[in-house]
């Protein structure tokens, strides 16, 4: 393969700085001041700060309640996948066989991904208010079973199902596109060959999908670490209990509701280094599985 | 008439640059009541630009309290931040201890302002001042816990008068429950009312060196006082039925439970009787009443809640000049008058009280009733225990207290053991809080 190269590599540097100035005013920047604030006791109104090493760390590290967050957060982020990837292969499939009314079916399927993920809360706190929404019905059926209020477990399976519902439509995207490239005459091929829809599913359409279920699975399991703090805010505020206080949310809680400023920027610090493992684990094992063709 | 506009351009210009020569200052004021009490705020910015012309408030919604204080510390940080910033109750201790405002007392004293500060409700002044008497920051919108009680659901179940008594609210949610009315009290923990307040009305501690006023070494207490019976009596409570966990996240708020009359009694700030009157349909029967104590206790005075108005520091001579016009103009009786009936929230000298009541104000509904919030913040004189609360880290444990609770309500541990562990977590917090300022003391 021929590659061009610049002979001038000012020009070059030119051509990349606007992109490299944005990362660092708002990547490098940021996530370098809230390493420095990490290791001090910050004062909120700037009234200077106090040097404690790797404190901060060992306290936050110690802490039981944040070692619960850590795991409600694996919890929500790989549940949330799951359904998330799960739910939007399963419609793309349909999809892309064309059954009747595809086109609308495909064009109401990407709106969910426009709307604000705390107007998704409102949505859900209503279907799953335990009085009045859709899930009251269970309440019908077995009075004091569905009480998200008080119950943990349910509360954290209501937010997973809506961090998912949220996710699916743009899967979805990603899939029906990843599906309508794959040519036709192979499908049909194996078509003619007796296989039927769900045997070309699994043989033929789901391994010629896998770079894209690999940058999917990438980029739902950044988001729901990252991206669920409006979710949480509206739909259960961390609780009860903190049985949903997922990392994310118990940053904000703690440093801008609360005030500590280290102790949050201690807790960014270690969701970046999470986040960060965990993107570098699936590039350096499961990408090995996917053939880009 | 077809306008001569270059003559109409020529006017204007020279208006502009007559303007320009004696221009008011203008400044910042960031708010964070929203909603209908936002509305009056703006409406009270409006006052008092029509009401002179030297200055010219601009007033911003900052979309809640806890919001316009974060912003104002962001805004603060990169020295962008308004004159005038009102700061909730629990967000101050930051404030108090960073040194960067400007007290309004000496503000005040500074340009020739007077003010008869010892016309301010002692339950009010005690939580706004220094240890000297001075004034941080001015009262602004101010309220009281109350409770209120549906009374045709009470007369149902054959009771006249909402009880002042604990013992006689536990009676009351029998005889409700024995009515026929199938949730008595809509519940939702509260840190403010639960804890707070409770221990003040019972001149109990919630922490110690008198609440955190004395000193920053201060150790929470309240899993060693009466607070502890009092929500075990509240779980007992909820697992009997008498009392429903009424929040946003389960769908209804106690609130909006009462208003629809499907609970019989729930507590609140005074400030929800404007809202509670506006939204209520017609025919709901209801008053207010104190927040009850045990018996045997001797009850107390409750203190004050809502926010106050802080005036920044860094800031030019002549916009302090404008924030101290209007601060002064907000507490002249009138502009009291205007703010009270506009919202829930209580006057907060005794002198526009007295006139209010003169008036006749408190005579008849809509506003009748309200004064029991003046009844229970000035039942007793202040004594050390029920000043108020200052503790570094508050809104923090008052989380901490909130998550416990909601283990012990949902039956993860009893309450004493929630209690406990809210108390130690909070005391590290405090701890934490005490190192962040090491060396300073509040003023």
């Amino acid at each position: 393969m021929r590659r061009a190269y610049f002979k001038n590599n000012w020009i070059a540097a030119l051509v990349v700085a606007p992109q490299l100035i944005i990362i660092f005013v708002f990547f490098y920047w940021p996530a370098s001041q809230a390493i420095y604030w990490s290791l001090t006791l910050e004062q909120p109104w700037g009234g200077g700060n106090t040097w404690v090493g790797l404190e901060n760390f060992r306290t936050v590290l110690s802490d039981p309640v944040y070692w619960s967050s850590i795991r409600v957060s694996i919890i929500f982020a790989l549940a949330s996948t799951a359904l998330a990837m799960g739910m939007a292969m399963i419609l793309a499939l349909f999809a892309d066989r064309q059954l009747t009314g595809y086109r609308l079916y495909r064009v109401g399927m990407i709106w969910p991904y426009a709307i604000a993920a705390p107007a998704v809360g409102l949505a859900f706190r209503f279907v799953f208010n335990p009085n009045a929404g859709l899930f009251s019905f269970i309440n019908t059926i077995a009075p004091e079973t569905w009480n998200p209020t008080l119950n943990g477990t349910q509360a954290l399976i209501m937010v997973i199902i809506a961090g998912a519902w949220k996710l699916v439509s743009y899967n979805f995207i990603f899939f029906l596109a990843a599906l309508q490239s794959i040519p036709r005459s192979l499908t049909e091929a194996a078509a003619m060959d007796g296989a039927g829809v769900l045997r070309r599913m699994r043989d033929v359409q789901l391994p010629l999908l896998a770079p894209t279920f690999f940058f999917i699975l990438v980029i739902n399991i950044t988001d729901s670490f990252t991206d669920s703090f409006g979710i949480v805010d509206t739909l259960t505020g961390g609780g009860p209990a903190r049985a949903t206080d997922l990392m994310v949310y118990k940053i904000y809680s703690d440093g801008f509701r609360g005030f500590d400023y280290s102790g949050a920027a201690t807790q960014s610090v270690i969701l970046m280094g999470l986040v960060i493992a965990l993107t570098f684990i699936q590039f350096r094992y499961v990408e090995r599985r996917v053939h880009y063709t | 008439m077809k306008p001569n506009y270059l003559s109409t351009v020529a006017i204007a210009a020279t208006l502009f640059a007559g303007a320009a020569a004696a221009q008011p200052v203008t400044f910042d004021y960031w708010y964070g009541l929203t909603g209908d009490l936002g509305a009056v705020v703006a409406e009270t910015c409006n006052r008092f630009n029509a009401s002179q012309s030297d200055y010219v408030i601009n007033c911003v919604s900052q979309d809640g309290y806890e919001a316009a204080v974060q912003n104002t510390i962001a805004a603060f940080r990169a020295g962008q931040h308004p004159t005038i910033v009102q700061s909730f109750d629990a967000g101050t201790a930051d404030l108090m201890l960073s040194g960067e405002f400007y007290a309004v007392s000496q503000m005040m004293a500074d340009y020739d302002i007077t003010i008869d500060w010892a016309d301010y409700f002692p339950g009010i002044s005690n939580y706004y001042a220094a240890s000297n008497g001075d004034f941080f920051s001015m009262p602004f919108n101010s309220s009281t816990p109350v409770y209120y009680w549906n009374t045709a659901h009470f007369a149902d179940a054959g009771l006249t008068e909402a009880p002042l008594t604990w013992e006689g609210m536990e009676a009351a949610f029998y005889a409700l429950k024995a009515a026929g009315h199938d949730c008595p009290m809509a519940y939702a923990p509260s840190t403010w009312i639960d804890l707070e307040q409770f221990s003040m009305v019972h001149n109990i501690p919630v922490a110690s060196n008198n609440n955190g006023y004395d000193g920053l070494d201060t150790e929470l207490l309240f899993n060693t006082t009466l607070h502890v019976k009092h929500m075990e009596n509240i779980q007992r409570w909820v697992n009997e039925g008498l009392l429903q966990i009424r929040t946003a996240q389960s769908g209804m708020n106690a609130r909006d439970s009462f208003v629809q009359g499907e609970c019989s009694i729930f507590f609140s700030s005074i400030a929800d009787h404007n809202t509670v009157g506006k939204i209520a349909p017609e025919g709901l029967a209801w008053d207010v009443q104190m927040i009850p104590t045990y018996e045997g206790v001797e009850r107390h005075n409750s203190v004050v809640g809502g926010a106050s108005l802080w005036v920044l520091s860094g800031k030019t001579e002549a916009e302090y000049r404008g924030a101290a016009a209007y601060l002064a103009f907000l507490a002249t009786a009138d502009e009291q008058r205007f703010w009270s009936q506009n919202t829930g929230y209580i006057p907060v000298t005794d002198s526009a009280f007295q006139q209010l009541t003169a008036e006749g104000f408190y005579a008849e509904a809509p506003y009748a009733g309200r004064e029991i919030a003046i009844t229970s913040l000035t039942y007793t004189e202040p004594t050390e225990l029920t000043r108020g609360i200052r503790l570094g880290g508050f809104i923090q444990i008052r989380s901490e207290w909130s998550n416990e609770i909601d283990a012990a309500l949902s039956g993860q541990k009893t309450m004493q053991e929630a209690l406990d562990t809210a108390v130690e977590r909070g005391n590290a917090i405090l701890a934490r809080f005490a190192r962040t300022y090491a060396g300073k003391t509040f003023p």
